[in-house]
């Protein structure tokens, strides 16, 4: 397995090309199978690509991300591709366009070898919600790598792509790079375009790169960021060169300790596995303080109103009639409704549908939506008042390192509480970026979350790539 | 505040959804748990404080109306479970009972 200013070494020194690197990672697509981490790879394009690469290659004129081979959550819209979201609702949807976020790597001589497994419509923690199966953990199947992104940080993890792009709505890209053992980045809500993703929760989902090295994922972060027309909530701010904001230094940081992160929730060795990196930024100038984020304890019952709500909205237009599912032998139209959605849609789909309907159903809208939308902009104060201190904030990114399978799926309320540590940046709409942080006694990996102010993505990145290189 | 199965139907009908008995039982059940959980938002006095509804400043978006490509109605087609020519095809609506 090798970070892209390795390929891009072999590359120079003619050691390997585009092609043969395609090659390698569709081998490993193929020996891993049984992970279930890609729901369709493009043997043919993929090399046919690899090999108009090679060709701007030996003529010096190829784009930055030339040898990068890249896999994508089935959420996002490829041209002539199906986009599944891992629903039955969408088995056979075909794309007629392409997400701005993948034309920006194409454009930039990405490869793109597939698309990942993923919970059905990013719902899940788990990537068991998938209808076309679970996503297991490379190091141990008979657990879970996280979700729900858990195909695209396993096609990481497991040499089946040089990074992966994923969605995190309420840590899906975190929490399953964190039990995977891989870096995964949420950036600020607005940076990268969301046109071409499909919607969840509109006002959290956020695309955002899984990668082996922080410096991997700023590289795809460089060519993913910036406004586009074509999502008027995307962001029209300076993309900075976020790999030169890899400083190597981090003297004078200030960073702040959210004491509400490390209460009772917390494994100890995790806790531990977590001071012995904060004791690296310490003996390296940076600054340590415990900082207090107080409306902590009310971040998933927020997010799970609010996220719930979008999803009821956003999922409404899976009826059966212009495209996706339809039920067969119904007599009328509302019948055609009701039964392709109800055999099209997966449980946990059902049940956020129904949820958000409640949230937002006449007589309860003030009680729960409002509300929720209120207890939101006090979490949001937390982390405005919390930058006023500090330059970032260091957290565990999930309370446990991977569970077995089917450990939580009968208790919605325990799976939704695997996301304590993630959701509220997206509910703050800030970054965040997890990244390995040795692992327990049963050898699974410890993640290490890492948040920062809105549009400062350099500063975290530049810690991780930091805690990365720096010894212990 | 509880959750009862004629809730839980009612919603579902909201939400063209449809359920089992026993899918019912365990979403009210369900619904129960995670309603009450929700609760704990209760807890906290907002009545000074502004539902926050965008994390980062929107500002109105407005362009000239231009003529651009779009897709064409092929393009547009090309996922419809049922079509007739130029059109989508859904059961009957008009002209019913």
């Amino acid at each position: 397995m090798k970070t892209f200013d390795a390929i891009r070494a072999d590359l120079s020194a003619g050691t390997t090309t585009c092609e043969q690197l395609t090659g390698d990672y569709l081998r490993a697509i193929d020996a891993g199978k049984s992970l279930n981490a890609f729901l369709s790879v493009f043997p043919e394009k993929a090399l046919q690509r690899a090999r108009e690469v090679d060709k701007k290659l030996r003529v010096g004129k190829a784009e930055p991300l030339a040898g990068m081979v890249v896999a994508v959550k089935d959420v996002l819209a490829l041209q002539g591709e199906r986009v599944t979201c891992g629903s039955k609702i969408l088995e056979n949807f075909v794309s007629p366009y392409s997400a701005t976020s993948i034309q920006r790597l194409l454009d930039a001589d990405a490869v793109i070898v597939g698309k990942t497994n993923m919970d059905e419509f990013a719902m899940g923690s788990s990537t068991e919600n998938s209808a076309f199966g679970r996503v297991k953990l490379p190091q141990d199947e008979s657990r879970i790598p996280g979700g729900s992104s858990g195909g695209s940080a396993v096609a990481v993890k497991a040499g089946m792509a040089t990074t992966a792009l994923g969605t995190d709505t309420g840590g899906s890209i975190r929490q399953p790079a964190a039990l995977t053992g891989v870096v995964g980045m949420k950036p600020t809500y607005g940076r990268v375009s969301r046109y071409g993703l499909v919607a969840f929760a509109s006002s959290f989902d956020q695309i955002g790169p899984f990668a082996l090295c922080a410096k991997d994922a700023a590289q795809v972060l460089n060519v993913i960021s910036g406004h586009d027309e074509k999502d008027s909530t995307s962001a029209d701010v300076p993309v900075p060169d976020f790999v030169k904001a890899l400083k190597k230094n981090v003297k004078g940081l200030r960073v702040g300790l959210p004491k509400e992160y490390y209460g009772d929730a917390l494994t100890a060795e995790i806790r531990n596995a977590m001071e012995k990196k904060v004791d690296v930024l310490r003996s390296n100038g940076a600054v340590i303080q415990e900082v207090s984020l107080p409306h902590t304890e009310y971040t998933i019952a927020t997010y799970y109103i609010l996220a719930t709500a979008e999803a009821s909205s956003n999922l409404a237009r899976y009826d059966g009639a212009r495209y996706g599912f339809r039920a067969d032998g119904v007599r009328d139209l509302a019948e055609m409704y009701t039964k392709s959605r109800s055999q099209g849609f997966g449980a946990e789909v059902k049940r956020r549908i129904m949820l958000g309907t409640y949230v937002l159903s006449s007589g309860y809208y003030d009680a729960y939506y409002r509300k929720g939308q209120k207890v939101r902009r006090l979490i949001q104060e937390d982390f405005l008042n919390a930058f006023k201190k500090v330059d970032c904030l260091i957290t565990p990114t999930s309370p446990t390192t991977a569970f077995r399978a089917g450990e939580r799926t009968d208790d919605p309320l325990q799976m939704y509480l695997s996301d304590i540590y993630t959701t509220s940046a997206n509910l703050a709409g800030i970054p965040g970026i997890s990244i390995p942080c040795g692992s327990d006694k049963q050898g699974l990996p410890i993640g290490l979350q890492i948040l920062g102010k809105h549009f400062d993505e350099a500063t975290i990145l530049n810690v991780a790539d930091f805690l990365e290189n720096a010894k212990e | 505040m509880s959750v009862t199965i004629q809730d839980v139907e009612k919603i579902a009908a909201l939400a063209r959804l449809e359920f089992t008995p026993e899918e019912k039982e365990k979403f009210t059940r369900q619904f129960n748990d995670i309603l009450a959980y929700m609760e704990k938002l209760n807890q906290l006095d907002t009545s000074n404080v502004e539902p926050l509804s965008h994390v980062i400043e929107l500002k109105n978006v407005l362009r000239e109306d231009v003529v651009k490509p779009g897709l064409t109605q092929e393009q547009a087609l090309q996922n419809a479970p049922a079509k007739d020519d130029k059109f989508f095809k859904v059961p009957k609506v008009i002209g019913e009972k």
